[in-house]
């Protein structure tokens, strides 16, 4: 790739990157309307209670306060749930109502109980102390053994707290298999709850004009056309037509900022009640308790092997932790993106999982940075790790024998998914050359010399991204399509700007996606704008998540420049006289073959809008395109990741020395980008492993409720990565893309884990819980000791 | 965060007076603890008392092996004065490990031993050093001035000026960071002086910062890690939460202990 080269393949640094690194970057907390008030919103300090009255008179009497709404007040629709699954019976799953501002009862700490609307934030919260709410409150089921074994329930209407029990696979085949293997491995696995943590809180302005009757939300969303979706149709009863949501610039969301939240809902429904604009902007301590959680899984699983270590079945049992509410994605996290991807890189031939989906008195979980598939991958790379184990065949000579060969694509696995590409072999080679895993006795040596131990672990990850195929997730249970739209509008001196329905919170499509056109187009990279997050601006638009933006999104921006491309063609052919099948167009010429004719794109464009002798029966003027894209699969990225860690035994520290990733993502647009999106997972997975644990007590208060008792990952905690990729296309997508977005938070987990219980192998220990913090890792050793000295 | 009025003095006598005429005032000096309390609204004082204005209180001092740091020094400065890393390096050393760097440029010595949070850093110097807390009107010893969590023999109205400490022969902080706060889950201060050698721990006691006398008498006849290496400590009277149990406090102290004094005599 030459210097200054901005099409595709070019590390073309983010265009983006000099606003926000400057702090001209455009936040939803950074708009502010004429008139604007403030809200603030009264939360639930109790797990489970029920509001036997409130009474507002003195919270509307104090100072600067507008309005004062509680979920009496508020009779709108309930907070939409946009996936049904159902129970293994055909049965559709328990679906309890979700009113913004709670009526009757709360179901977690946080729960929005009332908002007050003032001239400023803190009359709103100094009247809040005067806003009087009665509780009774009640035992609360935080843990699902609890909820599940009798516990208080959730939603008291549908009787329990069992959201469905589904299932996926031949159990009877499945238990006969395991009935003639030659070994059985079995482990027990906890995917620890984890709290998101956006750089920017969320934040919700919103905006009633009286004069042609349309409302504008402005929110901190991955997906704007959604929330206008979800909260027009179900939620207020305003029609698309009469409602804009804005999405502008977002610092960061990892899932979190993909559902439909009560307080966009309440800030859009109270500002023609007060007749003002309103805002409403989270802080830290809020987030931890409103945000939607990721994770919480506890799973049995069991891999059947014959006698060289083949696997033969796997059966697995799921508990899923929903929280109190279905948050808008929650109920496909644990079963469609997490027990379809159980195969993973291995031709294990039968597959059964069980989910049971569980309700508690804690924030709703739902998809976070990889959701479901780091959950599958964590599973899977323990158990095929406790596999070579038992079975005493090496950490990669089991991989090894059970991968999917190369030339096996495409791959249909049992558990539905159908791989079309990928060479795990190749990943798994390259990760362990990059990582020196021939060094690693030489380290290990030096490590036990300071009385320190080292250990190495692997994961050999697949997932699906890309989501998603519409016609498989509708037949699967979702209410929505998941394509994605795209619009190249040429502007008449040749720049170009392309509104997206992805939605960038980080990604950097400005960037990557400004790429694509230059090298379609050839049009000067400075020339070429992304617009994004606005549905005024942007026909529609699913957003961004599922690590679908390039795949999905990119693919419809290239469909509409194929789109551009064949009608300029015309236009060229036209104003040279030519055949436009004779036409060529390349490096931003159409040339007529055979001939010395040609003309710039740009010269194109003027002529689409000056159409002075355009045939116009035949022709019609501009150059602007739409396109939606429907991919045909899921895109599969998977590789592999090495870990290294050390242990000082002394006080249980571990220090990650070096993790190293390979990964086939599909072709790579910008490779920098590429490697900045891997490195950001690598940090999310190690921070899953060694640090980040969301804990409540028995009574359903967060213990970990902020910063000085949730660790998120630091720099200082973090290793310098090692990342490549080695990679394979997608077959079934124009760019060849797979995604990158997720792959570092879903490989590396059970690599830091399973390193980890390899630095202790030689002290007994067989299992390590996540977090790995100092205190759990000491524990584990202390009984790992205590039961060895018993043996 | 609540209404309150604010109060800059010029000089200490200014600034005990407005403590003193408040109705429920406090003194405020880096607010590293007490803003993020405010806007919590944890805390409603009536009045603050900002000390920043006070240039005497600010400023490091060495005569006649003794190092006195003015209350509203800041962690920074601390940190960064050759004098005490001279005299004291273990003491300069634990101010370049309290917090991030906005913090030791804003917070103060004075700050954090008038909080006594009992996980913060500077109590255990005070502690083993044998430190002296000079207030506005009389002398404490740090012995009697730490008297139990986020309480000190401060009166009503009385504010710290300054700390003098004693320089040892040979002394070292080890701090075990909360994983998530960075705070002290366990931070041992351990100091050989002429008179024996004195163990002060933090982050582990119920009652906040106290002196490991287990520790101290192996120590002074030979101060060596092995000297400590088979006392075992009592879980008894220690802290418990979800980032370590009292049993794994009482054992980070004996191995913080050990690193401190193989660090004093590196």
């Amino acid at each position: 790739m030459q210097d200054g080269a901005t099409g595709i393949g070019a590390s073309v640094k983010r265009v983006e990157d000099k606003r926000f690194l400057t702090g001209k970057g455009r936040y939803t907390d950074d708009i502010n309307r004429p008139g604007q008030v403030h809200a603030y919103i009264l939360r639930s300090p109790h797990a489970h209670a029920t509001i036997k009255g409130m009474n507002k008179a003195a919270a509307e009497a104090a100072p600067g306060v507008i309005a004062v709404f509680n979920g009496e007040d508020m009779e709108v629709g309930s907070l939409p749930c946009g996936w049904q699954v159902n129970n293994k019976d055909g049965s559709p799953m328990h679906e309890p109502g979700h009113p913004p501002l709670a009526r009757g009862k709360v179901r977690h700490v946080g729960d929005q109980v009332a908002v007050i609307i003032a001239e400023t934030l803190e009359q709103a919260k100094d009247a809040s102390d005067l806003l009087a709410v009665e509780y009774q409150t009640h035992e609360a089921s935080i843990h699902m053994d609890k909820a599940l074994g009798g516990g208080p329930l959730v939603h008291d209407e549908i009787g329990t707290n069992l959201c469905y029990d589904w299932e996926i696979g031949d159990e009877a085949e499945v238990d006969k298999v395991f009935a003639g293997a030659a070994h059985v491995t079995e482990i027990d696995i906890v995917n620890n709850r984890l709290i998101p943590n956006a750089m920017e809180p969320r934040a919700a302005v919103g905006e009633y004009d009286r004069s042609d009757d349309r409302y504008t939300l402005y929110t901190t969303s991955q997906n704007p056309h959604v929330i206008r979706l979800l909260m027009g149709a179900f939620v207020l009863s305003i029609p698309e037509h009469k409602l804009r949501v804005v999405a502008p610039d977002v610092g960061g969301g990892f899932g979190s900022k993909i559902y439909h939240y009560a307080e966009e809902a309440i800030v859009t429904w109270a500002a023609p009640k007060v007749g003002r604009p309103i805002k409403w902007t989270a802080e830290r301590s809020e987030s931890f308790i409103s945000d939607a959680h990721g994770r919480d899984h506890i799973s049995h699983a069991k891999m059947a092997m014959d006698k060289d270590g083949k696997f033969l079945g796997l059966k697995v049992a799921t508990k899923a932790n929903m929280g109190a509410y279905l948050s808008t994605f929650a109920p496909c996290v644990p079963t469609y993106l997490y027990a379809t991807l159980l195969a993973g890189v291995y031709t294990t031939p039968v597959i059964y999982c069980n989910v049971k989906a569980v309700f508690t008195h804690t924030v709703p979980v739902d998809a976070y940075r990889g959701a479901g598939r780091p959950e599958a991958t964590y599973l899977l790379e323990r158990l095929v790790a406790k596999c070579a184990r038992e079975t005493g065949i090496s950490q990669t000579d089991i991989r090894r024998k059970n991968f999917i060969p190369a030339d096996a694509f495409p791959y249909q696995t049992p558990v539905a998914l159908q791989y079309d590409s990928g060479d795990y072999i190749t990943t798994l080679d390259a990760a362990e050359k990059a990582h020196d895993v021939a060094g690693f006795p030489a380290r290990k040596a030096a490590s036990e010399a300071k009385g320190k131990r080292r250990g190495i672990g692997y994961s050999t990850y697949l997932e699906a991204c890309g989501i998603a195929p519409s016609a498989v997730v509708g037949s699967l249970g979702a209410r929505a399509g998941l394509y994605e739209s795209a619009e190249v509008r040429v502007h008449p001196t040749g720049s170009v700007t392309v509104f997206t329905g992805s939605h960038s919170h980080g990604q950097g499509h400005e960037t990557t996606f400004a790429q694509l056109v230059s090298e379609k187009l050839g049009v000067p990279y400075d020339a070429i704008e992304i617009s994004h997050g606005d549905t005024d601006k942007v026909q529609f638009g699913m957003g961004t998540y599922g690590s679908r933006s390039l795949a999905v999104g990119g693919v419809a921006i290239d469909k509409a420049l194929d789109k551009v491309i064949a009608k300029a063609k015309k236009i060229a052919a036209h104003m040279m006289e030519a055949s436009d099948e004779d036409l060529e167009f390349k490096d931003g010429k159409f040339t007529v073959a055979g001939t010395d004719r040609e003309l710039s794109f740009g010269e194109v464009a003027l002529s689409a809008y000056v159409p002075h002798n355009f045939p116009h029966e035949e022709l019609e003027p501009g150059l602007d395109e739409k396109a939606f894209y429907d991919p045909l699969n899921f895109t599969y990225p998977g590789g592999c990741h090495i870990a290294e860690v050390e242990v000082d035994p002394e006080t249980g520290v571990v220090t990650m020395e070096r993790m190293t990733a390979v990964d086939d993502v599909g072709r790579v647009v910008n490779p920098m980008i590429v490697a900045g999106q891997i490195h950001g997972g690598l940090a999310q997975g190690i921070g899953q492993a060694l640090l980040e644990g969301c804990v409540y007590d028995d009574s359903g208060q967060l213990l970990t409720g902020s910063y000085m008792d949730y660790t998120m990952p630091r720099a200082d905690n973090l290793p310098s990565f090692g990342v490549g990729t080695e990679s394979t296309m997608c077959t079934h997508n124009s760019l060849g893309v797979k995604g990158c977005g997720e792959v570092g938070a879903i490989g590396s987990p059970p690599a830091v884990i399973n390193a980890l219980v390899d630095a202790l192998w030689d002290v007994g220990v067989r299992d390590m819980p996540m977090p790995a913090t100092p205190q759990t890792v000491w524990n584990v050793i202390n009984s790992a000791g205590t039961a060895a000295a018993a043996e | 965060m609540y209404d309150f009025a604010y109060h800059k003095p010029s000089s200490v006598s200014d600034a005990v007076a407005a403590l003193q005429g408040a109705e429920d005032g406090t003194v405020i000096a880096g607010g590293m603890t007490l803003i993020p309390t405010m806007k919590q609204r944890l805390a409603q004082p009536s009045d603050l008392i900002d000390l920043s204005g006070i240039g005497d209180l600010k400023g490091i001092s060495v005569s006649g092996g003794t190092v006195t740091i003015g209350a509203m020094t800041t962690h920074a400065a601390v940190a960064n004065s050759p004098d005490v890393q001279k005299a004291i390096p273990a003491l300069a050393h634990l101010a370049g490990h309290i917090g991030d760097a906005q913090v030791r440029n804003r917070g103060t010595i004075g700050g954090s031993i008038a909080n006594n949070d009992p996980t913060a850093c500077y109590p255990s110097a005070c502690l083993a050093l044998g430190a002296t807390i000079k207030t506005d009107s009389r002398e404490i010893p740090a012995e009697e001035f730490f008297d139990g969590m986020f309480s000190t023999a401060l009166e009503e109205g009385e504010m710290v000026v300054a700390v003098s400490f004693p320089v040892p022969e040979k002394a070292a902080y080890i701090k075990f960071p909360n994983p998530a706060s960075r705070y002290a889950l366990v931070g041992v201060f351990v100091a050989k002086t002429a008179d024996g050698v004195r163990v002060a721990v933090t982050g582990a006691g119920e009652g906040g910062v106290y002196r490991a006398s287990e520790l101290e008498g192996p120590l002074s006849s030979n101060f060596s890690a092995d000297a400590i290496k088979d006392v075992k400590l009592s879980a008894d009277g220690l802290n418990s939460d979800i980032h370590a149990s009292s049993a794994y406090r009482a054992h980070l102290v004996g191995v913080m202990a050990r690193r401190a004094v193989e660090a004093a005599n590196a």
